[in-house]
C-alpha cells in the first residue's frame, strides 16, 4: 500500500508541474493579451477624433482651393452658381448660442442655488432629475415641439409686443424688427437656452458643492444673507467651475442641430433683426447635405462641418481645462 | 440715528435675499415648466395616434394611411449594432484608463479627449461616417448609420466605465492578487463584477443618447420607406422618419411623426430614469 502510493506520485509531480507551468504561460499570455487590447483601445479613441478632423480636412479641401478665405467673409450661397460662403451661418450659429447663454445662465445659476441652498432636501433629488431629463428629451423632439407648439404661440403672443415695446428705442428698434415669423434666430436661442440649462446646472451645482462647509459656516456666522454668502462666498470660490460649465453648455449650443433646423427657418442672409429667420452652420447641414449635388457644393458643406468642429473643440477644450483646475483644488 | 440707518441697511440686505430666493425658485419653476410642457404636449398630440397600425403597418406613402413598423425595426437593428460596436472599445478603452494606466500621460490625454467626444456635434460624427463610408462605398447602408451611432456610444461608455472602476475599492484588487490571480483576471473577474451595475448604467445611458439621434443618421443610413433587413442598403429610423413626416404638408405624416415622438420620447426618459436608479453615483449627462 505504502509502496503503490509513493511510486504513483513522481510521474504525476511531473505532470502537476508542467500544468503548472502551462496555465502560468497562458496567464502570462492572457495578461499581455489583455493589457494590449485595453491600451490600443484606449488610444484607439485618439485616433477616432483625429480621423474626424483628418476626414473633415480631407473633404473640405476642393471647397477651401476654390474660395480661399473668402469662404469665412462672404455671404452668397449660390448652388447654382457654385458661390459658398460661410458668413451667415458662422453668424447664425454664434448669435444663437449667445442668445441662448444670456437666457440660459442666469437661469441655470438660478436653479442650482435652488438644489443646493433653498430646496428641501427631500425634494432636491427628485428635481435635480426632473431638470436632467431635460438633457434627455432627444433634440428632433425640442424641434418638433418648436415648430408646432412654441413658434406660432411666440409669434402671437410675445414677438408683437416686442416689436411694439422697443418700436421707438433706437438700436433695440432694429434688433426687434420686421414682421412676427414665429421662428427665427431668437425662437432658435430661447428653445436653446431649454436644452443647456441642464447642462449648465449639473456642472454648476456639482462645482458649488466643492465648498468647504466651513466657509460657508463662518459666513453664516458674521450674520450674512443667504444671497450674501452665494455671491461672497460660493460664487467667488466656484467662479473657475461655473465659467468651466457655461462653457461647456455653451459648447451644446453651438453644435446643437435638429433642434435649430427645426425653427431657425434657414435663410442665409445675415441680418440685424433676431426676429428674422436666418441659418446655423448644423442646420444648413442637416438640411442640405444629402441634396447637394456637385463636389463643390458637398466640399463647402464640410468645410462647415469643419469650422463648427473647429469652435467647439476649442470651447470645449476650455471648459474642460477650467473643470479640471476646479476638481483639483477640490480634491488639494 | 445711527442704528435706524444700520436697520435701513440691515432692510436692505434682507429684501435683497429675498428677491435673489425668490428668483432662484422662479427660475427653478422656469426650467420644470418647460418639462411639464413638452410632456404634456407630447402626450396630448402623440397619444391620438397611438393604435395598432402603428406597430404592424409600414410608414405610408404621401397622403396615405400606415404604420412605423420600418422605423421602429430599423432603430432597433440600428441601435443594436451600434452598442455591439461601440461597448466593447468604449469598455476596453475605460478599462485601461482605470486600471493599468491610472496615473499615465495617455490616460490624461484620453480622458481629455473623450470628453470632448462626449459633448462634440453628432452632426460632425455624421459627415466624418460619410466621408469614411459612405462616399468610399457609393451608397448609404445601415452599417455606415450603425457606425455613425457607436462613434456617440463610445465616448459614454469610456467616461462611465473608467468612473465606475475608479470606485471599486482597491483591496480587493489587493485581496484577489494575493491568492495569485493574474491582472487580467483580477480585473475581469472582480472589478469587473463590483462595477457591473455602473457599467450597465453607461450601456443604459448610451442607449438613450442614440434612440433620439437623428443627426448622424440623415446622411449615413437616410431613410427607407420600406421593410428591410438588408444592413448594406439604406435603412430608416424613427427619428429621421419624424424629421421628414414633421415637415410635410400630410396631415396623417405629421400625426404619425407626434406618435413617433412620444414613443422615443418615453424610451429616452424610461431609460435614463433606469439607468439613473442603477447607479450608485451621479452619471455624467
Amino acid at each position: 500500500m505504502d509502496m503503490a502510493l509513493q511510486s504513483v506520485p513522481v510521474p504525476g509531480v511531473a505532470r502537476d508541474r508542467e500544468q503548472r507551468n502551462r496555465t502560468l504561460r497562458r496567464f502570462r499570455i492572457g495578461d499581455r493579451t489583455f493589457r494590449i487590447l485595453t491600451q490600443g483601445s484606449a488610444i484607439a479613441v485618439l485616433v477616432l477624433l483625429a480621423g474626424v478632423m483628418l476626414s473633415l480636412v480631407h473633404g473640405s479641401l476642393p471647397a477651401w482651393k476654390a474660395f480661399g478665405l473668402d469662404f469665412f467673409t462672404s455671404q452668397s450661397w449660390n448652388p447654382v452658381t457654385e458661390k459658398f460662403g460661410a458668413a451667415p451661418a458662422i453668424y447664425g450659429t454664434l448669435l444663437t448660442s449667445f442668445l441662448a447663454m444670456l437666457i440660459g445662465v442666469p437661469v441655470s445659476l438660478g436653479i442650482a442655488i435652488f438644489l443646493t441652498e433653498i430646496c428641501p432636501e427631500r425634494l432636491r433629488r427628485p428635481i435635480g432629475i426632473a431638470v436632467e431629463l431635460l438633457a434627455g428629451i432627444p433634440s428632433i423632439i425640442y424641434g418638433i415641439w418648436g415648430l408646432f407648439v412654441f413658434a406660432p404661440w411666440f409669434q402671437v403672443h410675445v414677438q408683437p409686443l416686442l416689436i411694439d415695446a422697443f418700436a421707438n428705442i433706437p438700436i433695440l428698434n432694429q434688433l426687434f424688427a420686421g414682421p412676427p415669423y414665429g421662428i427665427g434666430m431668437l425662437t432658435a436661442g430661447l428653445i436653446l437656452a431649454i436644452m443647456v440649462l441642464p447642462f449648465i446646472t449639473s456642472i454648476t451645482r456639482e462645482v458649488f458643492e466643492t465648498v468647504p462647509p466651513v466657509l460657508k459656516e463662518a459666513a453664516y456666522g458674521i450674520g450674512c444673507t443667504r444671497w450674501e454668502v452665494m455671491r461672497r462666498v460660493v460664487i467667488p470660490y466656484t467662479r473657475v467651475g461655473i465659467v468651466g460649465g457655461v462653457m461647456l453648455g455653451l459648447g451644446r449650443a453651438l453644435g446643437e442641430t435638429m433642434a435649430v433646423t427645426f425653427v431657425i427657418g434657414n435663410a442665409h442672409r445675415i441680418v440685424t433683426s433676431i426676429l428674422a429667420p436666418g441659418t446655423t452652420i448644423s442646420a444648413t447641414i442637416a438640411n442640405e447635405f444629402t441634396e447637394a449635388v456637385g463636389d463643390l457644393y458637398t466640399s463647402s458643406l464640410v468645410a462647415l462641418g469643419l469650422i463648427l468642429f473647429f469652435i467647439t473643440f476649442i470651447v470645449l477644450a476650455a471648459a474642460r481645462l477650467m473643470l479640471m483646475r476646479i476638481e483639483k483644488k477640490a480634491g488639494s | 440715528m445711527v442704528v435706524a440707518k444700520a436697520d435701513g441697511r440691515y432692510a436692505g440686505r434682507q429684501r435683497r435675499n429675498f428677491i435673489a430666493t425668490a428668483l432662484s425658485i422662479g427660475a427653478a419653476g422656469f426650467g420644470l415648466a418647460w418639462l411639464f410642457l413638452i410632456l404634456t404636449v407630447l402626450v396630448i398630440k402623440g397619444v391620438g395616434g397611438l393604435n395598432l397600425a402603428v406597430f404592424t403597418e409600414m410608414t405610408p406613402p404621401p397622403g396615405g394611411t400606415g404604420g412605423l413598423l420600418n422605423a421602429i425595426v430599423g432603430s432597433l437593428i440600428l441601435t443594436i449594432l451600434a452598442v455591439l460596436f461601440g461597448t466593447p472599445l468604449g469598455i476596453l478603452a475605460g478599462t485601461y484608463m482605470a486600471e493599468y494606466g491610472r496615473y499615465s500621460k495617455l490616460t490624461t490625454l484620453v480622458r481629455f479627449i473623450n470628453d470632448i467626444l462626449l459633448s462634440a456635434p453628432s452632426i460632425v460624427v455624421g459627415l466624418f461616417v460619410y466621408e469614411i463610408m459612405v462616399a468610399q462605398m457609393g451608397h448609404f447602408s445601415a452599417w455606415a448609420g450603425a457606425v455613425a451611432l457607436a462613434m456617440i456610444v463610445i465616448p459614454v461608455v469610456v467616461r462611465t466605465t473608467e468612473d465606475m472602476l475608479l470606485l471599486v475599492p482597491n483591496t480587493l484588487r489587493e485581496a484577489s492578487t494575493a491568492l495569485g490571480l493574474p491582472r487580467s483576471l483580477v480585473i475581469r473577474h472582480v472589478a469587473y463584477r463590483a462595477a457591473r451595475a455602473g457599467m450597465i448604467t453607461g450601456v443604459l445611458l448610451a442607449v438613450a443618447r442614440i434612440t433620439g439621434e437623428t443627426a448622424p443618421l440623415l446622411f449615413t443610413a437616410l431613410n427607407n420607406q420600406f421593410f428591410s433587413w438588408n444592413l448594406n442598403a439604406p435603412m430608416s429610423s424613427l427619428p429621421v422618419v419624424i424629421f421628414q413626416f414633421a415637415l410635410s404638408p400630410y396631415e396623417d405624416w405629421q400625426q404619425l411623426a407626434w406618435t413617433g415622438a412620444l414613443l422615443i420620447t418615453v424610451t429616452v426618459l424610461g431609460l435614463s430614469i433606469l439607468a439613473r436608479s442603477l447607479a450608485s453615483k451621479k452619471v455624467p449627462l
